[in-house]
């Protein structure tokens, strides 16, 4: 600020020591630069031979391979309803996917799916599903009574949005039921892994998935 | 744990393990050591699918598990590595080594070592020779046997070591029996205290083959109908009896393959600089010390000329003097690859590794200048390199380049931080009118910026190459339905006509378009494994410092 005045263009050390004159500056930077500037040397093509050519088949194929093998974990996925005609043909070249049946001794012991007992399932689904519909109803007796006590038109109406509610959240409490029996049952790694074996069977009787272990 | 690393172990772990697996690893090279909760509450993923995902990256080594910091009451603390997961870039190398090593046998043992993390040696016996069974014509089959000696011979030249036995898996009494390898210090319980996971040298059997019964041959996968299959599955539950070495688990050690490809860069060096005949010598000299060197050794033991003269090939029958010639021809050479170390038995003589290491490294570096820059600026960073500091006056001198030119070309390397500006003051305040500034090439932190550049561009390649298959993909889709369908066709006895009409099914621009798609993922796909053999020497070359110096 202070230099402002005159000198506004000197600069603080002796230029001439870096080797630059004044008239040699480089333009100063409008913006960032390109994304993809031009280079003005091409790259060195790449070395082709039988070795190069040998690893290049193998890198693929151990990248087909290993995306088939049970390591390899896929997202829960929605089936598509209608089987496509041309999948069956993809499945029947692909290699019978052998279960992975790790040695537990050498993984911590937290990492083992847990397997509950269906009786003790079944018990606890009956108590909350019996809870639920008596709270429900309980409930719904209860804005019943409340109701009665106030008009008629806003009752008909709380009447029906109160059921609503109350059917939805026992819909909701069955269906979650059904969800946390389906992951929590599920025993990966003794089962047949692939989750589509009922669109396998109901193809051809003969095919049953090879539950190799190894 | 660099930006550019882990973005590039995300791109390894979605296309050889999935999405899911990817995501639980990038959060855990992100976020250092978790326990699992942590883990499900901040990847959002579901408990199951966490629990598979650390199970895979366990069982490949990427993730090591320890009992927590608080304590051995506390949970499991997770952590994974770098380094383990951009070795999955090297898997061709490694077994395309096994291959010219020990042949095709070698070669799927150890692909199959790789591909399953890790296995005991009667798994991976039967399934190779079962494949090799697949592959060898109608009758014959491939004993166990075989397999079982190449199996063993990998093991003696430590290509492949048992895993270590970590406490704290699975039961946790301080009773369990160690089947196979002991660990080094019997009288500690179960619970480690150490932060630092037994190493797989750190116990005495590492390398010692089990006694193992296992007789028979390989199996032919029949493609007959799927009854047999299924037969053929039951008879291998029933028969899957025990071969006396469970819970020996076999991984490949890298390590040993990495001095591999040092030994072998060194020697291509030699024969690229001077000739084959040296490059021969250098060969008898690393073979003779492959068992008496360590691996983060400087040089190898000394060697006499004798000894040498001795274990030559027989087909290189030079004679002795000429042997002395060469050995003092690649001592005198400036890459220093040979140095002498005395003068008993003939003259002592060693392989310097680490100053090889670093010689090819700085021509690495200087090769790239020369590829990016042209051949000029090329000669400028040489000379820095060599003359360490130099004003701009004197680079313009020493190099030969009129001032304007070496000026455009220095500042050109200064913005690509090839090139650093040292200050060195005349007075303690620093008057930039009375410092000097200096240019110099440090090789250590820019062979580190290049290395992390090689990183960004394999995951750049990968990137592409996921984008051209993307693009194309309904395309790549039709054509594997109509090779799937010929296939079967193919199988059950068809006529000519018939395939033919079915290969028409493409239309000839369509396979122009695939053919090119062809093309260009194999360049991509050919030039990550090329940018991998520039990952491996600069890397060699920053451990070898980060270990003399540490």
């Amino acid at each position: 600020m202070a230099g402002r005045g005159r000198g506004v263009a000197a600069f603080t050390f002796n230029i001439d020591a870096l080797g630059i004159s004044r008239g040699s500056m480089p333009e100063a930077r409008v913006g960032p630069s390109p994304l993809f500037p031009s280079i003005d040397f091409k790259p060195v093509p790449l070395k082709a031979g039988e070795d190069e050519d040998y690893m290049l088949a193998l890198k693929q194929e151990m990248r087909a391979t290993m995306q088939r093998l049970p390591h390899n974990i896929k997202p829960q996925s929605n089936k598509s309803e209608v089987e496509r005609y041309t999948e069956r043909y993809l499945k029947k070249s692909q290699i019978e996917d052998e279960d992975w049946t790790p040695d537990w001794s050498l993984f911590p012991k937290e990492l083992m799916p847990q397997t509950k007992k269906p009786r003790a399932k079944a018990g606890t689904k009956k108590k909350p599903v019996k809870i639920s519909r008596k709270e429900t109803e309980d409930m719904l007796s209860k804005l019943d009574e409340l109701a009665k006590n106030d008009d008629r038109n806003p009752e008909k109406s709380d009447d029906e949005t109160e059921k609503k509610p109350g059917n939805e959240e026992e819909e909701e409490v069955e269906a979650e039921e059904y969800d946390e029996e389906d992951i929590e049952e599920e025993n990966d790694y003794i089962d047949s892994y692939f989750d589509n074996g009922e669109d396998f069977a109901a193809d051809s009787d003969d095919n049953m998935d090879g539950e190799a272990t190894y | 744990m660099t930006a550019q690393e882990v973005r590039l172990c995300g791109l390894l772990l979605h296309e050889h393990f999935g999405e899911v697996v990817e995501k639980v690893g990038t959060h855990l090279l992100r976020s250092g050591a978790q326990n699992l909760r942590t883990i499900i509450h901040e990847t959002g993923l579901s408990v199951d699918l966490v629990k598979k995902s650390l199970m895979v990256l366990v069982q490949h080594g990427a993730c090591l598990f320890s009992s927590g910091r608080k304590g051995p009451g506390s949970p499991t603390e997770y952590r994974s590595g770098c380094d383990r997961i951009l070795r999955i870039l090297r898997y061709p190398r490694y077994i395309y080594t096994a291959k010219t090593l020990y042949g095709d046998t070698g070669e799927l043992v150890v692909e199959e070592l790789l591909q399953r993390g890790h296995m005991t040696m009667s798994g991976t016996v039967k399934t190779v020779a079962d494949r090799l069974t697949q592959n060898m014509e109608e009758g014959r089959s491939m004993d166990y046997s075989e397999v079982s000696s190449a199996f063993s011979k990998l093991v003696e030249t430590h290509f492949l070591q048992r895993c270590p036995k970590l406490a704290g898996a699975g039961t946790a009494d301080s009773t369990s029996p160690a089947a196979g390898a002991t660990p080094a210090a019997p009288g500690t319980p179960a619970a480690p205290a150490s932060a630092i996971p037994p190493t797989p040298e750190s116990f005495p059997d590492c390398y010692k083959v089990p006694h193992m019964t296992l007789v028979g041959r390989g199996k032919r996968q029949l493609a007959a109908e799927d009854g047999e299959d299924q037969r053929n599955a039951k008879r291998q539950k029933m028969d899957s009896e025990a071969h006396g070495d469970e819970g020996i688990y076999w991984q490949v050690n890298f390590e040993r393959f990495h001095l591999h490809f040092r030994d072998q860069a060194i020697i291509s060096a030699v024969a690229n600089k001077l000739d084959q005949t040296s490059s021969e010598i250098v060969r008898t000299m690393l073979r003779m010390s492959e068992v008496t060197t360590s691996p983060a050794a400087t040089c190898t033991k000394p060697l006499s000329a004798n000894e040498i003269f001795r274990s030559l090939p027989a087909s290189y029958n030079i004679p002795r003097p000429i042997l002395d010639q060469y050995l003092t021809l690649l001592v005198d050479d400036p890459m220093e690859f040979v140095g002498k170390a005395g003068e008993s038995g003939g003259g002592m003589y060693v392989v310097n590794l680490h100053r090889a290491l670093a010689n090819l490294a700085r021509a690495t570096l200087e090769s790239v200048v020369q590829e990016r820059f042209g051949s000029r600026s090329a000669r400028i960073f040489r000379l820095l390199l060599r003359k360490r500091h130099l004003e701009q006056k004197q680079v313009e001198d020493f190099a030969m380049i009129p001032a304007k030119e070496a000026k455009d070309m220095l500042y050109t390397l200064l913005s690509q931080n090839l090139v650093q500006l040292q200050e060195i003051p005349k007075t303690p305040d620093y008057a930039p009118s009375r410092t000097f500034y200096l240019y110099t090439v440090n090789q250590l932190p820019t062979a580190r910026m290049l290395l992390q550049n090689c990183y960004k561009t394999v995951a750049n390649l990968i990137e592409r190459r996921l984008f051209e298959s993307k693009e194309s993909k309904r395309l790549l889709e039709k054509s594997q339905r109509i090779e799937a369908i010929l296939a079967s066709l193919q199988a059950s006895g068809a006529e000519p006509e018939q395939l033919t009409e079915v290969e028409e099914m493409i239309t000839a621009p369509e396979k122009q378009q695939l053919d090119a798609l062809k093309l260009h993922i194999n360049k991509l796909d050919s030039a990550e494994n090329q940018v991998d053999e520039t990952i491996f020497l600069l890397e060699s070359y920053v451990n070898s410092t980060a270990t003399s110096t540490g």
